[in-house]
């Protein structure tokens, strides 16, 4: 079985090799870039901002129950609920989901191609398909996926605020004493750091298990599984690496 | 012309082309003939790059494919054009998009002209009024002749084509195998067909290899294919009962 993982990393290694190599013609492939970004960002708005609100709200909720005390300051809900917000939920959770609806789109796309020959097509045209089609869905998630995060961040805070004024557990003054103390801006760039490399993870890792697929519908499903069981194990991991570095 | 010497291919332990030698000669439609699981398929992604041999080499011209440095192996492929048993067009581009796609990659032609040149390979293959179709609103035949015209966009030297019948019924199989000599004779291609269907055996073939568990069992052309005394040949021709009627005695 280590054997069996050494291939593959190995095989994963010399496909980012392939990936990042030069495009064969930069028009195309920045049309490439900005149509992925477009299908990538739209296309996962919509269940980014509904997670984001219902998180923010269920955080808040439970951070409220839990220290309804009068030894703690009430303040201090929105303090807790930004700072899991910010730094482990918006990143980590929305990665996760992002590797459930973009990971397995990647891998499905590119499978498919590698299925019906499509791949093989722009090999023998002289195309290199590694970068062709994987290097403009990797550069788009690394720009889409932290801008989901931000608008993921944005709507959190969002869901919390709106659901300490709907309950009235604190008053919404205190939840912004709470979600503006002590803000450090480096919260926001260890978030944004997380979730590039997790965006890198996603893309990468989703393209690969798409790209090796021998055989037909079956092992289209089976890579796509693979792809994300992987990808989000990776995801976990480094999680705990990254925050190990960065605080 | 395209030398293969000597070519063998393993996967694994399993040796699945054993030392073939052929050629395929320059403005001639070239059949490489066999029964299912034979090689064909794998000798031909030798022939295109898809698969590189373990042993021997494949020669355009004189030009040695699989050793040749990337930025000649890549002008060499430009000189290549191949259609895939199941067409392989690309799913998410109108017809016109992928005839153009070539030339979007490779030259720098203006949109007109890349435009003409579509319709010009379109009209090549009678194919008119599908510019703005997707391929998944193409029949099978329609998407093969479709396939052409993308393979023939950027006028290549060698045309490939994988098991261009399969799937069609006979009448669209017929017009297939035309187009095919047509595109042969009228550009000078040199072309190799991948098939076993015997219509195009006999109607087509001008020279023939026989591949038959992976080694070269024949070679000839279609003028002689029925009158060989190959019996792994004959066995194969002969092996449908209506062929068997017209087997001579």
């Amino acid at each position: 079985m280590f054997r069996q993982l050494l291939i593959t990393l190995g095989d994963y290694l010399i496909f980012l090799r392939q990936v990042f190599s030069k495009p064969a013609k930069w028009s195309v492939f920045l049309k490439k870039w900005v149509f992925e970004m477009d299908a990538m960002g739209i296309g996962s708005m919509l269940i980014v901002c509904i997670v984001s609100l219902a998180m923010g709200s269920v955080i808040t909720l439970q951070t409220a129950i839990q220290i309804e005390s009068g030894w703690i300051p009430s303040w201090t809900v929105g303090f807790v609920a930004r700072t899991s917000i910010v730094m482990e939920l918006c990143p980590t959770i929305i990665s996760l989901l992002l590797v459930g609806n973009l990971g397995s789109r990647i891998t499905a796309e590119i499978g498919s191609m590698r299925v019906t020959e499509q791949i093989d097509a722009l090999e023998v045209m002289g195309i290199n398909p590694a970068s062709h089609l994987v290097l403009p869905k990797v550069l788009a998630s690394l720009i889409v996926n932290p801008v989901l995060c931000v608008f993921s961040i944005a709507f959190a805070l969002f869901g919390g605020f709106a659901t300490v004024w709907i309950t009235g557990c604190i008053t919404t003054y205190h939840f912004i004493d709470g979600l503006t103390y002590c803000f450090r801006v480096y919260d926001v760039v260890y978030a944004l750091t997380k979730t590039c490399v997790f965006a890198f993870v996603m893309s990468t890792v989703a393209s690969f298990y798409g790209y090796r697929i021998e055989g037909g519908a079956l092992e289209l499903g089976k890579a796509s599984t693979q792809g994300i069981v992987v990808s989000s194990f990776v995801i976990l991991i480094l999680n705990v690496v990254i925050t190990n570095i960065m605080l | 012309m395209i030398i293969v010497d000597n070519v063998s291919k393993y996967f694994g332990e399993k040796q699945v082309l054993h030392g073939i030698n052929t050629q395929f000669e320059e403005g001639k439609v070239n059949l490489i003939i066999g029964r299912s699981g034979s090689g064909k398929t794998v000798l031909m992604k030798c022939l295109v790059g898809l698969f590189t041999p373990e042993e021997g080499k494949v020669l355009y011209s004189g030009r040695e494919f699989h050793h040749l440095p990337d930025n000649e192996k890549l002008l060499l492929r430009k000189e290549m054009g191949m259609v895939f048993q199941g067409s392989a067009l690309f799913d998410s581009m109108t017809i016109e998009e992928n005839v153009t796609f070539p030339l979007d990659m490779f030259t720098d032609q203006s949109e007109s002209e890349k435009l003409d040149r579509a319709n010009f390979c379109l009209e090549c293959v009678d194919l008119e009024n599908v510019n703005k179709l997707y391929p998944a609103e193409l029949s099978g035949g329609m998407k093969k002749r479709a396939a052409i015209a993308r393979a023939l966009a950027c006028n290549p030297k060698y045309l490939f084509f994988d098991e261009p019948n399969s799937g069609l019924d006979p009448k669209t199989s017929l017009l297939i195998d035309e187009l095919i000599t047509k595109i042969t004779h009228d550009f000078n291609t040199t072309t190799v067909v991948n098939t076993h269907d015997l219509n195009s055996i006999i109607t087509i073939g001008e020279t023939i290899s026989f591949i038959y568990q992976g080694h070269l069992e024949w070679r000839g052309s279609s003028d002689n294919i029925l009158t060989s005394d190959n019996a792994t040949l004959n066995d194969f021709i002969y092996a449908q009962p209506l062929t068997q009627r017209i087997r001579p005695k």
